[in-house]
């Protein structure tokens, strides 16, 4: 018995705002560089729940999304996360069966495979590379995840998104 | 598509996409304006006297320095004119506040509440309480994002204010440091010297000050000193920035006639950021 699919996109086109808006919400300067990849954690968990639905043309307007917001090349987060999506739907099946923290692992790989890709973008417009910190993100990421799991699951059956 | 945007044909496109994302931006700033707003609104009386009676102050001081002002830029002039040589006339500001969102935490940016709604112009110099902050990298309608001079890609050309010297300054990533690369080992400068801005870029007006040297290792063995300078402006601590027309760029004409008046609006509040910066 599902609501309305209007309904349902209402719910994922909002936790993909929640997720931009704590992207740029301001946070004191030592927790700025532990500030997750709250819009990736958040699309990884609607391609695994929702391939038919969120792929990766999603993934590619979140990248664009927040590099409209965060002031990066336009493109550089819309390429990573394009991938990351287009990854996870072809993973989709396996990383389902996965207990929590094997997910856990798994996400820390793609994080950091985005991050990655940022980076590859950052040295090919020359742009200075980024300190040590910026690795960080990923493991608070990886931490986060099965809250962030269970949190959208639970949000997904309430409103009985599919 | 990335090298699209390296021609700068996607500012178009980005400037429309800042207009749908800025009600998320105006949600993020919303915490943080409220405190504003109730600090403001539940002020006690005693503290609003305190700080009256401290702008009263500083008002007496600035006016004070003004005529001194009037005097010598009318001197000056004169002496120019008798030098044959071209001056430029006052700078016009507008007023803009920062909006509190976090971007690129690698990249020193920041984000204005005014857009081009404002006449606001890419490449359009920054200024906080008179020390230069940075200059506009992207004009979106109602916000626009700067790039502070302490970024890692961002260079200045300035001069030393004590012999006129010029060079470089180079922003090095962090928030309160800027390095002067490309002056040799036998270079005249001092720690402590102020640098101003040359003007020679096109882009910065010339004469604001931009930084005071901090330190300087000169090693026998290479060609150039490593001079780092401290900015003058608070970068990490503004909140609100002026944006300066002096060279007034052909397409902003017609838009600088009905903006003449807003500064002016503004000019009250324009006091309270100079105490604040004073104190």
């Amino acid at each position: 018995m599902t609501l309305s699919p209007r309904q349902g996109t209402l719910v994922v086109v909002s936790t993909f705002c929640v997720a931009l808006l704590l992207t740029i919400l301001p946070l004191p300067d030592w927790a700025q560089m532990l500030r997750p990849q709250w819009y990736t954690l958040v699309l990884i968990y609607w391609v695994l729940a929702l391939p038919q639905r969120v792929g990766v043309a999603v993934g590619w307007i979140t990248g664009i999304l927040v590099d409209v917001l965060s002031g990066t090349l336009l493109g550089q987060h819309a390429l990573s996360l394009a991938l990351i999506a287009y990854i996870v739907f072809e993973m989709h099946l396996r990383i389902r069966l996965f207990p929590l923290w094997q997910q856990s692992l798994t996400i820390l790989i793609l994080l950091l495979l985005e991050k990655l890709i940022s980076l590859w973008v950052i040295g090919a417009v020359a742009q200075p590379a980024p300190p040590l910190t910026y690795w960080v993100p990923p493991l608070v990421g990886m931490l986060l995840w099965p809250w962030i799991y269970i949190v959208l699951r639970d949000l997904r059956r309430k409103f009985q998104v599919s | 598509m990335i090298v699209d945007h390296r021609q700068h044909h996607l500012e178009s496109v980005r400037s429309v996409l800042s207009t749908v994302t800025y009600p998320l931006q105006y949600a993020a700033n919303l915490p943080l304006s409220i405190g504003h707003w109730a600090s403001e609104t539940f002020a006690t009386r005693s503290r609003l006297q305190n700080e009256n009676r401290s702008l009263h102050k500083e008002n007496l001081l600035l006016q004070g320095r003004q005529q001194k002002l009037a005097a010598l830029e009318a001197e000056n002039m004169r002496l120019r004119d008798l030098l044959d040589s071209s001056f430029k006339i006052g700078d016009r500001v507008l007023i803009a506040e920062l909006i509190a969102v976090d971007m690129d935490p690698y990249r020193q940016l920041v984000l204005l509440n005014k857009g081009s709604s404002s006449g606001i112009f890419k490449g359009q110099p920054v200024l906080h309480a008179n020390a230069v902050m940075g200059q506009v990298i992207h004009v979106n309608r109602f916000t626009s994002s700067v790039l502070m001079i302490t970024d890692a890609s961002h260079a200045l050309p300035i001069q030393v204010n004590r012999n006129g010297l010029r060079t470089v300054a180079i922003g090095s990533g962090r928030i309160n440091e800027l390095e002067l690369p490309n002056l040799p080992n036998n270079a005249d400068i001092e720690i402590g010297d102020l640098l101003v801005t040359s003007g020679l870029g096109g882009r910065f007006p010339s004469g604001y000050p931009v930084a005071t040297v901090t330190s300087i290792a000169r090693e026998p063995g290479e060609p150039f000193a490593r001079i780092k300078a401290q900015p003058s402006a608070h970068l990490d601590r503004a909140r609100e920035a002026l944006l300066v027309w002096t060279l007034t760029p052909p397409e902003q004409i017609d838009t600088s006639a009905e903006q003449e008046t807003e500064p002016e609006t503004q000019a009250d509040t324009a006091t309270e950021p100079a105490t604040e910066d004073a104190q």
